[in-house]
């Protein structure tokens, strides 16, 4: 008896393989090089929380789209008071959260008063602050109301930081998390994998994948051959360095590269002597040769930035020759700040391969007009505690990956310790700006008093590599945010 | 015996307390905070302030030590910052992994590493021991992760006989789990082999130049009898002390093999962990590997008395 349900078992399973083989694929395993701390984007900032369940299993009222482009997502639509302070959401109806509860305004109300609380451990807590009142108006309907308009509101939204979750959730959401996406949860074997399945009760477009699965693998070396042996069939966030060119050369691959949001500065303490004098820091921007730093530090596929600015935002302008590479202009330059022999000073630098990389070749590069770096590798830990918190540095190279986040600059107290009130007055205006052509503008004026400061090195912008399967669809070229929406992805056969 | 295990067991004690000291000041010292790395750059240095609160941070430093050691004598390593789970949980779900490989390549290590060292140690000076201790040679010279990336292309990119890493866990079955640990567990095995068939060697012919040797030849006795009765047994101690470190060193050592293989065992929880100074389960996981190499460390020792009788009654 026992072994005739062995017999039809091996049968089913044989009869399932031979069916799926004819259908398309509706499975897919990516790689990652670091795994999540928990799986709450509600609360805390790593990036893996978003890449693993952005869009795939949580949702906000609004999204951002491929091309960094706010569409409506929870929230079908919305209206704007005319003083640009009250924003009434009309939400989807029938909704469900993966624990069968339903979506209401109510739980808007909560996510957005949560996130924005006194006892929020939200890692962009800034983003609601704005806000002053959210009003339930009816089950389908929410009214927020702003302190003052804030033009970059829909888009604040948008972010992982601002899903919409269930009270009955919120507090096991970093272990097991309900969201409303098209994905649900089912499986976090620590250090290995996180596994999620679709959710029938998704209220959108059906999508084409059964199961995804982000599997981490945390060097470089071991995912190229994951990715050769079939067992990983996506690397959407591929590690620069040599293993890129093996794969290149492969026809069953795609190799994408696309833009991220990642600005990559060398940070400068503009309080600390002798950079607190604009002629030094010119200096530094004259020596930097930004063509072959990007070639050293990139493999060359990074774009060279003159500003704070992501060159693929409509409002960026190209401020890459304020400064332009000229080394006899830079001594000049150091010689009138009152360096003519230069000076010492130190460069420390975060454990990822730009950093790394890129620090070795600006030392060079300085070394040339006599500033002498001495390269301080730290630990990331180390360099959130010396260089961001207690603004213990000279210089650092660091990407910025937030996206839209040049009003950093207008932060007291930020560990670029730069102060202009000139910069201030154009962000508050920003800030009180809803029209998209001055807004656009004053992005513009934004960009050029940086570049023209020359706040930090402004080097290049991260490139994205994504490698993957020549036959798997719809996975996002860019990385307007730090994401791995696979709302759209199949496939093709 | 029994004061030569009293011994054994106080001196295993005192390096417990001594360590858990050490182990908790080194990490004081180290600079980083787990709140801002959770929080990241834009969060107000208020909130880093509230989650240091909330992880139980901002407690006096003798308290938080007696806090952990009294944790730890209860079996209850606490609860992780970043993960927010019981550090015991965090463990259990590594050492699934951890023990089974070490187990299987310390095994492997052995059955290759005596066989070799008896078979040179017969032949000593002549051109096959001298092959097989440049054999050896080659193994402890050659880089751990670079073997384990041939043994990769060989055998899962080209044959495809295994997976190129992971681990599905042994929910999916002996047989895919093992097959996940095969190429792990050879990749960690040969060079440990190459050392330990050293280690037999040298052992076995300082053995084999004794008097009762000689005895045991003169009286007619075969070579392979006196190997395996006489030389071998009391070659053992130095193998085992070898053998005891290895052990410790395949269960938390082995982040490199486990990176190439993406393994989720305890060496890259401890590597995460401190990266990301969730200082609990660092501290935790040394203390638990601390306790292991003592225990192991006692069995060498005891075992040392099984093989020699003369430790059991020499006080």
């Amino acid at each position: 008896m026992k072994q005739w349900k062995t017999i039809l078992a091996a049968a089913a399973i044989a009869l399932a393989s031979s069916t799926a083989a004819m259908a398309a694929r509706t499975d897919l395993v990516l790689g990652m090089p670091l795994e999540p701390p928990h799986l709450d984007p509600t609360a805390g900032a790593a990036a893996a929380i978003d890449e693993v369940l952005y869009a795939n299993v949580f949702e906000g009222l609004t999204r951002i789209g491929q091309r960094g482009e706010v569409l409506p997502d929870l929230a079908e639509s919305w209206t704007i008071s005319d003083d640009g302070k009250t924003y009434t959401f009309k939400l989807r109806s029938g909704v469900k959260f993966h624990d069968g509860t339903d979506f209401n305004a109510d739980d808007v109300k909560f996510s957005l008063d949560r996130a924005r609380g006194e006892n929020s451990v939200n890692a962009q807590k800034g983003l609601f602050a704005p806000i002053d009142t959210v009003e339930v108006v009816d089950p389908s309907t929410v009214k927020v109301t702003l302190k003052n308009p804030l033009g970059s509101f829909l888009y604040n939204l948008g972010w992982g930081d601002a899903v919409i979750v269930a009270p009955e959730s919120a507090e096991t959401n970093k272990e097991k998390p309900i969201g409303t996406g098209p994905f649900k949860f089912q499986n976090w074997a620590k250090g290995s994998a996180i596994t999620l399945v679709k959710a029938d009760s998704y209220w959108g477009d059906p999508i084409a994948l059964d199961r995804a699965e982000f599997r981490i693998i945390p060097d470089a070396a071991a995912a190229v051959p994951a990715l050769l042996s079939g067992d990983v069939q996506a690397l959407p966030n591929f590690q620069l360095g040599d293993a890129l060119a093996q794969v290149r050369a492969d026809p069953r691959f795609k190799v994408v590269i696309g833009t991220t949001e990642g600005e990559t500065v060398l940070a400068t303490n503009n309080k600390k002597p002798p950079f607190d004098k604009l002629k030094v820091r010119q200096a530094i921007a004259h020596a930097i040769d930004r063509k072959a730093l990007i070639d050293g530090a990139t493999g060359g596929l990074g774009t060279p930035i003159g500003s704070h600015f992501a060159p693929h935002n409509p409002a960026y302008v190209d401020l890459t020759g304020t400064y332009p590479h000229d080394i006899a202009k830079a001594k000049e330059l150091l010689k009138e700040a009152g360096y003519p022999d230069g000076f010492k000073a130190t460069l420390k630098l975060p454990p990822v391969g730009y950093a790394r990389q890129g620090g070795e070749i600006v030392a060079s590069q300085l070394r040339e007009i006599g500033i002498d770096l001495q390269i301080i590798p730290v630990e990331w830990a180390d360099w959130l505690k010396q260089v961001f918190t207690d603004k213990d540095y000279d210089l650092s190279i660091v990407s910025h990956t937030e996206p839209n986040d040049i009003d950093i600059y207008a932060r007291k107290d930020y560990y670029f310790n730069y102060d202009n009130p000139a910069f201030n007055k154009v962000i508050d205006e920003l800030n009180l700006t809803s029209d998209e052509a001055k807004r656009t503008e004053l992005y513009k004026q934004a960009q050029k008093i940086l570049a023209d400061d020359a706040v930090n090195g402004f080097l290049f912008e991260l490139p994205k590599v994504g490698i993957w399967d020549a036959k798997v669809e719809g996975l996002w070229e860019n990385s307007p945010i730090q994401a791995n929406d696979l709302t759209k992805v199949k496939w093709a056969d | 015996m029994t004061a030569y295990l009293l011994k054994r067991l106080l001196i295993g004690a005192a390096t417990l307390v001594v360590a858990s000291v050490v182990v908790f000041l080194v990490l004081e010292v180290v600079p980083g905070d787990p709140a801002r790395l959770m929080l990241g750059m834009n969060a107000s240095d208020a909130q880093v302030e509230l989650l240091r609160e909330q992880m139980g941070l901002n407690q006096p430093l003798v308290w938080r030590y007696l806090d952990w050691a009294r944790g730890l004598l209860q079996l209850d390593f606490g609860k992780s910052y970043t993960y927010s789970v019981p550090v015991a949980d965090l463990i259990k779900e590594r050492l699934v992994v951890s023990l089974p490989l070490a187990v299987i390549a310390l095994a492997l290590s052995t059955l290759i590493a005596i066989p070799v060292g008896l078979f040179a140690a017969a032949r000593r000076g002549k051109a096959s021991d001298t092959a097989a201790m440049a054999a050896a040679q080659i193994g402890v010279a050659m880089p751990n992760f670079w073997f384990a990336l041939l043994l990769v292309y060989v055998f899962a990119v080209w044959l495809r006989l295994v997976p190129a890493g992971g681990f599905p866990g042994w929910s999916a079955g002996i047989w895919p789990a093992l097959k996940a640990l095969i190429l792990p567990a050879v990749a960690l095995a040969l060079p440990q082999a190459a050392i330990l068939s050293r280690v037999t060697r040298a052992a076995l012919i300082e053995v084999l130049g004794e008097d009762y040797i000689r005895t045991a030849r003169a009286k007619g006795m075969p070579m392979r009898a006196v190997l395996w009765r006489h030389a071998l047994r009391n070659a053992m101690i130095p193998v085992l002390t070898i053998m005891g470190l290895q052990f410790a060193f395949l269960l938390a050592g082995t982040i490199i093999i486990e990176n190439v293989f993406y393994l989720p065992g305890l060496g890259r929880l401890v590597f995460q962990a401190i990266t990301q100074r969730d200082l609990i389960v660092v501290e935790s996981v040394v203390m638990l590997l601390v306790a292991i190499v003592v225990l192991v460390n006692l069995v060498v020792d005891l075992s040392y008395a099984l093989v020699d009788p003369r430790l059991r009654t020499r006080q």
